[in-house]
This record gives C-alpha cells, structure tokens and sequence, in this order.
C-alpha cells in the first residue's frame, strides 16, 4: 500500500495474556489487522501492530497520552483519511474484508463502523434530526412512520428515549453532557453498523453520567463489537472483556481484562496499571 | 537547591502589605485607567469625525431634497403646439413648448406687456427642462391640447439658490447672476404663493444634466442597479463555491497555497487596475460596449470575489471540526457532511461577508473611470448593455461642476448612497443575529 511498508519495519512482539485469550475463544474475531503501521508526515505513530478484536465483546484500549491508541482506533473507520498528513500502511480486515482496499467505498464502511467522540458533538439540529440524519442519508427508511421507529428505537437503545421523548424537536445541544453523548451513541446505532468505536466517550463527562454510559456500553455489546479508547483504568476493568495495552506507537500486550489486570506478563503494562507512569 | 529556595521564601515576611507592594497595585490600577481612557478618548475622536462628517455632508445636502418650482396657469393653446391641426409625435417634439410656459410666467408675475429685454429677463426665471416637461404631460395625454391646467414648473438654477440663500442680495447687480427686476419678481412670486421649494423627486427621474435643477440620479441608480445584480449573480455563486472547494475539498499541495496566496493578494490590489483590467479583456478583447454597466458589473465581480472568498472561507474554518467528524462518523459523503451540516453553520458569516463585499462594489469608483462609466447619459438604460454611470461616479461628476445646485446635489448623491449603504450593513448585521445560531 505503501512504500515505508514494503522495507520490512522491524517486527515489535506483542506479549499475549494467556498465550490464547480466552474471549477470542469465545467469539469470533471480527477485526484483524496485520502489520498496520501510520505515519504523520515524517513522524511514525504507530509501529507494525497485529491485533484480533472479537466480535460481540467490549476492546479497551489503554495507554499513556500519545501511544496511538486513538490513532489506531481512527483507522478502523478510516476516520485518518481527513487527516491529509496521515498515511496508514498494513492491512486491517472486518469479517475478512480489507477495509483499505481502494475498491471499498468509505462511506459505506463508516456506516458499518459507528464512531463516538470524545467530546460529545451533537449536530446543532433537533434531538430527532440528529438520529434520524445517518438513516435518511443511507435510505434506511421508506417513509416518516419508519424512520420515527428507528429513531424511537435508537433513542431506547442508548437509554436516553424516556429522557428526551416529550422535546425530539427541541435542540440537541440543549442536552446535558452525558446526555449529548448518548445521543451520539444513539445517532451511531440509528445506521444499523456492526462495530462501534468509542474514543475517550466519558472523557468529558461526570461520574454519574459516566456510569451510565458504561452501563449502556454492557447492554450494546450483546449486538456489538465495541472498541473502546480510554485513560481509566477502572473503566478498562469494568467494561471491557479483551484489554490492548499501548505504548509508545506500539502494542505491548493485550489478553483477556481480567488476567490483564491481574497478572500482566509484561513490565511495562505492570508498570502502568499500578500507576507508576503513564 | 530548590528546597533552600522554598525554605527562604517561607521565612520572609510576605511582601503583599508591604510599601513596596501597595505602591506597585497602585501603579497597575492607574496603568490600567490610563488604558480604559486612551480607549475612550480614540472613540470619542472616532465619532466626533464621524459627527463632522455627517452634520457636513447632511447640512450641505439636505437642500437638494428640495427644488424651487413656479405654479403657473399654463394654456394648452391648440395654435402654438399644433398649428396645422396635425397631432402626431413629430409635431409635438418640435413645438413651442417653451411658448406656452412664458406666456403663463409673463401672465403671473405681471409682465404681460413688458418690451424684449424685460421678458428675456423673465425667460430666465424659468428653467431650460420646462419644455421636456410640457411636452411629456401633452404626449402622455394629448387631450390637454386646449384646456388650461396649473403646472408646478422648475424654476431656473439661479431661482432656486436664491431662495435658498446661496445668492448674495448685497452684491452688485452687474456681478450678481439675477438682476434686480429679477429679483423683484421673483419676490413677489413666492409672495403670491405661486414659487414654492417643493420635494424634487427631479433627483430621482432625471439623468444627467448641464443645468443642476434637471439633473438626476436615475441613471446613476439604475446603472448601480445592474452592476449590483451582476456581482450578486458571478460574484457569490462563484465567490462561495470556491471557498468550499478550497476550504473542503482541495488538497493542501503547493499549488492550493499559490491560489491561497494570490486570492489574498488580489485582495489588496488597488481598485483601478482592476478597471485597467477591465478595459483591456472586456471592452478591447471581448468588444464589450463602453460605458456598459455590464462592463462595470464584470470588473466590480473580479474585485469583490478576493473578498468573498477569503470571507467565506473564514466562516467555513470558524466551523467547528468536531461537527464535520460527527457526520463523516455517521456514513456521510464528504459533500453531504459539507452541504448539511458545516455550510448552514457557515451560512451568516458567508452572507456577512457576500453583503460586505457588495457594498464595497457599490461604492467602488476608480475601475468604473476606466471602463468609461463615467460618460453624460440622458437616457435612463433598460439594459445592463446600453450607457449608464453609477452612484459613486455620479458624485464624483457632479463634485466637478461649478454650480451652486451642483455643490447640494453632490452632497445630496452623497446621502443616497450611504443611505443604500448603511440599509445594506444592516441587512448584513440582521442576518447575521438571523442566523447564527439557531438556538
């Protein structure tokens, strides 16, 4: 794809814990990426990274600040392209495509593969355009009746449709925080997409708020592959099954949370979950 | 070492009541009243000059909002106008037109027998425009021929600025421009009631003139109109769309920062090279018509359009980038995350700078010199391709003529054109509360 990828980088070894996860035992993997590497401009973010990220669990990436956890996240959906330094070299399949196949529409693939921000972005529309905005751009809907539904549906999904259901018309922006992200986690699964990647969603949000979105990320990930960026550990350990620890542009270990938390392999990863860096 | 600095720190006495600290609040405070005045005193200096300018242009204008006229009993006599019985346009182009308003003067002010010096005298208390005037009331409703109707008739330039003061009465009779029996008829008219400063909407209906009291705005107007949808219909659509394409779509290469650059550079290119552009493309290359408010329009739409896009741009920058990634997160096109959602939010600050750009075309005057906007024409233009001026330029000819009326009527234009521009920067200003955000 490209020619920094083709001089064979130095491979980084990733620490497995347990040698097998047991998660991926569980499920299938749904996200495989092989020696992906990104650079921004001259400088690499990322150093060649093979991961599988099963399908129907919650990933949490973790790591210090500028690790490229979020910039690996954002190749996912391809999200780096507006970035017009960025260039990402490797391969990254879902379900066995190759997401970075020139013959793959992106739009399509950002539909399969929702994206929360870190800071809440609601559209500065009603609370009912901003879910109903991805279906009606992708032709979900025939008419109003069903487009009501699937926003109606959505809404219910991210725990916000008894909060909200008297004002859909009123703006989003009005919303509360931890509300204005979960209207974003509802406009996410309005499109229907197979992943949702979640970039630091309680970043900027209280604890109560925080804690309901955790709540809500359990219950999605019954339909979900849910990727998750965060700087909490406890949020790490609280939602998410599989654990990828980052550092320095590359994956230093990543195995099932619990034996992550419990008993990590490598040093670094010890170092940074007891809170000695990072 | 940095423990023996803490320790130091903490055993001096903290310096916040001390002379030396109150001395030094002292002088922050009184920098910062010197600061709040300084401000102060540049807008009061700002609108003192703006007050000056004003009360200047107002005091010296207002008067040309109004224009001395006779009210004269004028007979429409069948053997003056048409003599031989014929009615049709070429007859009634060439008769005495002037005939019939003398004869009704000499009948108001009391000269009915006066010998041939004295009605020349009396000829000259009324305006040249008269017989324009008589002629178009006859030929928009031939049945006037023979009937008598009082008309209100502009009185002569010299008239009108006596009655409005600009005509010393002291100075000797052989240097003034109105004699003295002049004078006493014209004294005795607005006695009577029959010479009155009436609205002239003569400002707005005529076109250019060598007497002040039949010179207008409507071609000025009209012309500025044309030029104004011109660079309403080239300049935005092509002004905004570049913008989007720059702000949104192009690559950051080195060519988009050459055409960067340049836009910004075309920006501050003075006005009339714009209009030496404009003389050699569209009038020498392409065979435009001169004095062609479309010619004008072209050149105004090449000047404006740095400044439209570099305003547009900067609204569409101003755009939050989380609301481009929140769509694109969602499946949209680039196009659609550009079209839905980042240019509505752009839509005030694109309109506040389309309006401002607008209204520096309206007062642009150099480029229009060059093109030949700058000509005597009579008749109004009903295309964008025949002989036009436009308001500014107006100004500019009028401020080169000697006469009294001319001086009023420059500051006059004047009015009218801040006034189009002040209701346009308030339309600018209004969309933009409008629209800005709509919660």
């Amino acid at each position: 794809m490209d020619a920094t990828v083709a001089e064979k980088p130095v491979r980084f070894e990733t620490v497995m814990t347990p040698a097998e996860p047991v998660i991926m035992q569980q499920r299938q993997p749904k996200i495989v990426t092989e020696a992906v590497t990104v650079h921004y401009g001259d400088k690499q973010a990322i150093f060649p990274l093979d991961i599988k990220i099963p399908d129907r669990a919650v990933s949490a990436f973790i790591g210090p600040s500028g690790c490229g956890k979020s910039t690996f996240l954002r190749c996912i959906n391809r999200m780096n392209d507006t970035i017009p330094s960025c260039r990402v070299g490797g391969k990254i399949t879902i379900d066995g495509e190759d997401i970075y196949d020139p013959a793959l529409d992106v739009v399509q693939l950002r539909a399969r593969v929702g994206m929360v921000f870190q800071k809440p972005n609601p559209f500065p529309k009603s609370i009912f355009d901003n879910v109903s905005y991805g279906p009606r751009i992708h032709g979900l809907a025939h008419n109003k009746t069903d487009l009501e539904e699937i926003v109606e549906k959505s809404l219910k999904r991210a725990g916000l449709f008894e909060e909200v259901k008297d004002r859909l018309q009123s703006p989003g922006t009005g919303l509360s925080g931890g509300q204005q992200q979960r209207l974003c986690i509802a406009r996410a699964i309005a499109v229907n997409p197979d992943v949702i990647l979640m970039d630091e969603p309680c970043s900027a949000l209280d604890p109560i708020a925080t804690a309901r979105i955790e709540e809500l990320i359990d219950e999605l990930r019954e339909n979900y592959c849910i990727v998750i960026v965060t700087h909490s550990m406890q949020q790490a350990a609280r939602v998410s099954q599989l654990t990828a620890f980052f550092h320095l542009g590359t994956l230093v270990e990543v195995g099932d949370t619990e034996a992550m938390f419990t008993n990590p392999q490598e040093r670094r990863t010890q170092d940074y979950i007891m809170g000695r860096f990072g | 070492m940095a423990d023996i600095t803490a320790e130091s720190a903490r055993t001096t006495t903290r310096p916040w009541n001390s002379e030396e600290a109150r001395a030094r609040t002292k002088k922050r405070y009184a920098a910062e009243r010197r600061f709040r005045l300084y401000g102060i005193a540049a807008l009061c200096f700002a609108t003192a000059f703006l007050l000056i300018l004003f009360t200047t242009i107002i005091g010296t204008g207002w008067t040309a909002f109004l224009q001395s006229k006779f009210l004269l009993n004028v007979t429409f006599a069948e053997d003056v106008i048409a003599p031989d019985g014929k009615r049709d346009e070429q007859t009634l182009r060439l008769a005495n037109w002037d005939k019939l308003a003398r004869t009704a003067l000499y009948e108001a002010i009391g000269a009915g027998d006066a010998n041939r010096a004295e009605r020349r005298d009396a000829n000259g208390l009324l305006s040249r425009g008269i017989d324009v005037q008589l002629r178009d009331m006859v030929l928009a409703n031939p049945d006037l021929i023979g009937q008598t109707r009082p008309v209100w008739l502009l009185a002569h330039g010299n008239v009108d600025a006596l009655l409005k003061g600009a005509i010393d009465r002291a100075i000797p009779e052989d240097r003034r421009q109105l004699n003295d029996r002049q004078l006493a008829w014209v004294d005795a008219a607005v006695e009577n009631g029959i010479l009155q400063k009436k609205f002239n909407t003569g400002l707005f209906t005529f076109g250019a003139s060598s007497q002040p009291e039949t010179a207008g705005l409507l071609v000025a107007l009209v012309g500025s109109f044309f030029m104004m949808l011109t660079v309403a219909l080239l300049a935005v659509p092509i002004g905004v769309a570049a913008a989007i394409y720059l702000e949104e779509f192009a690559p950051k290469n080195r060519w988009t920062d050459l055409i960067e650059v340049n836009i910004n550079n075309l920006a501050a290119v003075p006005s009339i090279v714009f209009g030496l552009l404009g003389l050699a493309v569209f009038i020498n290359f392409f065979g435009l018509p001169r004095s062609a408010s479309l010619v004008g329009g072209l050149v105004l739409t090449l000047m404006t359009l740095p400044t439209i896009i570099i305003a547009s741009r900067a609204a569409l920058t101003a755009v939050p980038p989380s609301i481009r990634e929140g769509a694109l997160g969602v499946g949209a096109s680039k196009m659609q995350a550009t079209f839905h959602h980042v240019l509505p939010l752009a839509l005030p600050g694109i309109m506040t700078g389309t309006i401002i750009g607008l209204v520096q075309a309206l007062g642009e005057t150099a480029p229009l010199l060059m093109i030949g906007l700058v000509a005597f024409v009579v008749d109004v233009p009903s295309t964008p391709l025949e002989p036009a001026t436009a308001l500014p330029v107006q100004i500019y000819m009028w401020a080169s003529s000697a006469e009294r009326g001319f001086v009023e009527r420059t500051a006059g234009a004047t009015m009218v054109l801040l006034g189009f521009l002040f209701v346009m920067n308030a339309l600018a200003v209004f969309l933009r509360r409008r629209f800005e955000r709509r919660w």
